[in-house]
């Protein structure tokens, strides 16, 4: 009976491999169902949720909606953002509180997506770059509001 | 430890397999000591990705440090910070919306998929066929693609947040998941056909790395681990949470307690977490995704801790919290660190080859472990 048993489980473990084989040979002549990308050459269209890196919206009138409330500021688990604010003279001679520049390193973000979040009148968003490599580090670090932007009107 | 191993007698070999080494899936460090090829001793030295997590933590507010826990169990990240957001939940006793609930189930289950079929492919991997991989990951990208769409990100999701989850689902999140189903279905046979029933792969798996249900319980596995040996282990059965009570499914066991119950007990794995999916797909509640919460969170004074069943074991978190805005202290416990505990008991006396095997079968995720 051993000879009997050796037998088949030549056998058996020969047939398991062709079977295995004959799964590799499908995929081998069926190119159609290959799914790997060129990457450099096609690129994705990324999903619009996709969170690449922290921008600031601006309209075309140069015009941002970011107050300096630093709610993001706080919000953010790596000290990624720094706000430093200013103090503007409103036409009726009162001190107002206004954004002055709005620092964001790239190097420290995890893109948790809690300072977009966090933000009151929705000032910032995530885009969906996703290239971030450069030769220097300073580089990544950013200025995210235009030079010349102003508040919108309208949003306290 | 160190003085442990220099009173080894002689004709004893001693190697080092890792930090470096593609078949410890990271920066897992052994130290082996081996008579010719029969392993006498396997020592894991950790410490080569450790973060501090616990402690960092102990400096983030409530809805911060969530994010710090994807980047653990970076393969089920949905299911850490599910753990996470459950354990706030608890302390703050905040009703999450029945709407909330199922999403995070279904995300929990697909991620459950998608990390057994990095496991999969990257245990074949390990015993030497190298096309099961990729094969593996072509169903994985599908997953990756419908989180990327809800949640947006592949691998560090941060989508629950205490309260419910971050985002509503989008508007063709069903269909796509209705599209993998029903590809997944026409491919789990695939997988059979090329390792299961490989007699290769079925000759490295059986009677190695036995560890009986005693010696399992005593080393504080969980997961598959455990439930391989034959004991009944899954938190969703045993504390359902967020909803599990209500969906039908079934905890595979297996008996024989080696690689290839281990094995199999991933795999059906799988297929439950596919049903769980089917079940819950189109009958996604109405109304809102997260709960109003206050926008600065403060635990009561307390512990609190809370447990889900991740794709490796079972995650807890306990948190001590002194009513302030940040927790006093922060505990994980992770599955990676007990499954690893064992893997010198499993594989004392096996050959060095079997090694590979036993550690492809326990599933470990070195940043899990170390923390």
């Amino acid at each position: 009976m051993f000879i009997v048993d050796y037998i088949k489980t030549v056998f058996g473990g020969v047939k398991s491999l062709l079977v295995g084989m004959n799964r590799t040979g499908y995929y081998f002549f069926h190119h159609k169902e290959i799914i790997t990308q060129q990457y450099p050459d096609v690129k994705q269209v990324l999903p619009e949720r996709f969170r690449g890196e922290v921008v600031m919206i601006h309209d075309e009138k140069n015009e941002h909606r970011c107050t300096g409330c630093t709610a993001c500021e706080l919000a953010c688990p790596n000290a990624t953002i720094k706000i430093v604010t200013k103090f503007d003279i409103t036409p009726e001679g009162k001190k107002k509180k206004a954004l002055d520049t709005f620092v964001y390193h790239l190097e420290l973000c995890t893109m948790c997506n809690l300072c977009i979040e966090a933000c009151p009148t929705g000032a910032i968003k995530m885009d969906q770059t996703f290239e971030h490599s450069v030769y220097d580090r300073s580089l990544l670090i950013k200025i995210l509001n235009k030079p010349g932007s102003k508040l919108m009107e309208g949003v306290e | 430890m160190i003085e442990e191993v220099a009173a080894t007698t002689e004709g004893d070999l001693v190697i080092n397999i890792g930090p470096q080494h593609p078949s410890t899936h990271g920066v897992l460090h052994l130290f082996v000591t081996m008579n010719g090829e029969t392993i006498k001793k396997v020592e894991p030295h950790l410490g080569y990705i450790h973060r501090s997590i616990e402690k960092m933590d102990e400096s983030l507010s409530y809805r911060q440090f969530i994010y710090s826990t994807s980047r653990m169990d970076y393969l089920s990240s949905h299911i850490n910070n599910h753990g996470c957001a459950l354990c706030v939940e608890k302390g703050l006793q905040l009703e999450i919306p029945p709407r909330a609930k199922v999403i995070r189930i279904l995300m929990d289950e697909l991620t459950r998929i998608a990390s057994h079929c990095l496991w999969w492919g990257a245990l074949a991997m390990d015993v030497g066929a190298l096309t099961p991989f990729f094969h593996a990951f072509r169903e994985r990208e599908m997953i990756n693609d419908i989180m990327e769409e809800s949640c947006g990100a592949r691998l560090t999701m941060n989508y629950m947040v205490p309260g419910g989850v971050m985002f509503d689902i989008q508007p063709n999140f069903q269909k796509h998941v209705k599209e993998f189903v029903a590809h997944f279905k026409t491919k789990i046979g695939e997988y059979d056909e090329m390792v299961t029933n490989n007699i290769i792969f079925q000759r490295r798996m059986k009677n190695v790395g036995y560890i009986s249900p005693e010696d399992a319980v005593s080393y504080g596995c969980t997961g598959a681990v455990l439930r391989a040996s034959g004991v009944k282990s899954d938190i969703r059965k045993i504390a359902p949470y967020d909803g599990y009570e209500n969906v039908k499914f079934e905890e595979p066991l297996e008996m024989a307690g080696d690689c290839f119950a281990r094995y199999m007990v991933r795999m059906k794995e799988m297929m439950q977490s596919l049903s769980i999916v089917e079940q819950l797909i189109d009958n996604i509640p109405e109304g809102d995704f997260v709960a109003k919460t206050k926008a600065v969170l403060k635990l009561p004074k307390g512990e609190f801790y809370s447990r889900v069943e991740t794709a490796r074991g079972e995650f807890g978190v306990y948190i001590v919290s002194e009513g302030g805005l940040t927790p006093y202290r922060i505990k994980f416990r992770s599955p990676g660190f007990s499954n690893l505990s064992a893997l010198d008991h499993m594989s004392r006396g096996q050959k060095i080859g079997d090694l590979v095997a036993i550690m492809g079968t326990l599933d470990l995720v070195i940043p899990d472990i170390d923390r």
